[in-house]
């Protein structure tokens, strides 16, 4: 019982650093970072699920994240990128270096991706065909960071 | 004595001369696409597809609306050496003096203008499998195009890789081997491995190389160290990607995992460039890679 016991809560352990890799020393401003983009992530999946034709249409649910998406998107970026705080500097970090080089460009992208969410948002309750055809921009908007800005994932 | 001499000196210029035979650059003669005309707005469409302007756009050129100007410079680092896309605009300084059939040999053939073999970071490994037609409209496209006056900057490899005879014994081994999925089971999964093994290249970044920087094909799209250096790219194959067809589909469009994580690194311009497929063509891809061979243990 014991070591069973002992067994899932390093299981648990292990699951929370895969999960996010942060720890104690993770900088505040990192995980508010990744708090974002889990949001980020989570509001995507609301209108994927239904463009995919996962889960039935539901115009308000859809409007809601929509709505959320040009909140987030929206966030003024100051203090969330301290430097000191890139994938060099923070374990838990994904943010390369690149992006303290190219501060201006890095947050022009989240402009892009505003603009992106704010049409999501003018459609979002027109239906299911109607998202799907704007997750293309939405989707690929993340791109404007993620192609070198973020670090890969292995 | 000298009688052996002799014949060792001739049997010694006979093996320099089949050597130099066998490694001679062969483009493709003018003769085969003789008859075919470039048509520059299907060339647009399909020059997306191959990916030509993620290389061949300067590495700090604005992203824009605009046509890209494929002045070259962006810098390759593998373990052979550091490889620079050249200028390919329409200038001359790029490809502006070359005939359609040099353009359709570099593509497919990886050789220059004036007949120097190139080097395999151009992936004529792939485009080697495209319709002559195809790659003459994309010629036909890069025509439109802006010009650079940009210098095309010297590859800057280490010996002996800097020979490029050499390739021609490379090619012997890597290139003219055709399509690695052979019969392909109906017209949807080979329209895919039309677009996944020739134009739009996949294999060369989910391939795993060889020691010489070939291919392995025995291990198609089974994911292969990142040429950035940053990562892995993914293994493909079946047993490897446990994706829906919807999700791949989706992926493919939006650049969004089923986790709703998204694509990064260089698999952004990528997506950026087969969003603009059909989605026949699209649901082809995703055919293609449900039919070829699984990876060990999947």
């Amino acid at each position: 019982m014991k070591r069973c016991l002992a067994a899932v809560s390093l299981a648990a352990v292990a699951a929370t650093a895969a999960l996010a890799q942060e720890g104690d020393d993770t900088p505040a401003s990192v995980e508010a970072r990744h708090g974002i983009m889990e949001n980020f992530s989570f509001n995507l999946s609301t209108l994927g699920a239904m463009a995919k034709g996962e889960v039935a249409y539901d115009a308000a649910m859809a409007q809601a994240a929509a709505d959320r998406l040009v909140i987030l998107s929206d966030l003024n970026q100051d203090g969330y990128w301290p430097e000191g705080t890139s994938s060099d500097e923070v374990e838990a970090s994904r943010a390369l270096p690149a992006i303290w080089e190219n501060m201006d460009d890095f947050r022009s992208a989240f402009g892009d991706l505003h603009e992106a969410a704010l049409t999501m948002q003018g459609v979002a309750g027109d239906g299911q065909e109607a998202i799907g055809a704007e997750m293309r921009a939405l989707g690929q908007s993340c791109g404007g960071c993620h192609d070198d800005y973020r670090m890969s994932d292995d | 004595m000298r009688g052996l001499l002799l014949s060792l000196a001739v049997l010694a210029a006979a093996g320099c001369g089949a050597a130099w035979w066998l490694t001679r650059p062969q483009p493709i003669e003018a003769a085969a696409i003789r008859g075919m005309t470039g048509d520059a707005a299907r060339g647009g469409d399909l020059f997306t597809v191959a990916g030509c302007a993620s290389c061949h756009v300067a590495p700090d050129a604005e992203e824009g609306e605009g046509d890209p100007v494929l002045a070259g410079g962006q810098a390759f680092e593998t373990q052979f050496g550091t490889f620079h896309a050249p200028n390919i605009s329409s200038g001359p300084a790029g490809i502006g003096e070359w005939s359609d059939a040099e353009l359709v040999s570099a593509m497919a053939r990886g050789v220059a203008a004036g007949g120097a073999h190139l080097y395999p970071a151009l992936p004529y490994t792939s485009y080697e499998n495209a319709d002559l037609q195809d790659l003459v409209d994309i010629a036909a496209h890069l025509r439109t195009l802006p010009g650079s006056d940009a210098a095309s900057r010297p590859n800057e490899l280490s010996f002996p890789y800097n020979i490029r005879r050499g390739l021609g014994a490379w090619k012997r081994i890597y290139a003219g081997r055709g399509w690695v999925l052979q019969d392909p089971a109906d017209p949807g999964i080979a329209r895919g491995r039309y677009l996944v093994e020739a134009l739009a290249h996949c294999g060369q970044c989910h391939t795993p190389r060889t020691a010489l920087g070939g291919m392995d094909r025995d291990r198609w799209l089974q994911g292969a160290e990142n040429p950035d250096g940053d990562g892995r790219i993914p293994g493909i194959a079946p047993g490897q990607l446990d994706w829906s067809d919807g999700d791949i589909a989706a992926y493919l469009t939006t650049g969004l995992t089923p986790d709703y994580d998204s694509a990064g690194g260089n698999m952004v311009s990528v997506i950026e460039n087969l969003s603009t497929l059909p989605d026949a063509d699209i649901e082809a891809i995703v055919a293609y890679l449900r039919a070829i061979p699984a990876a060990d243990g999947g």
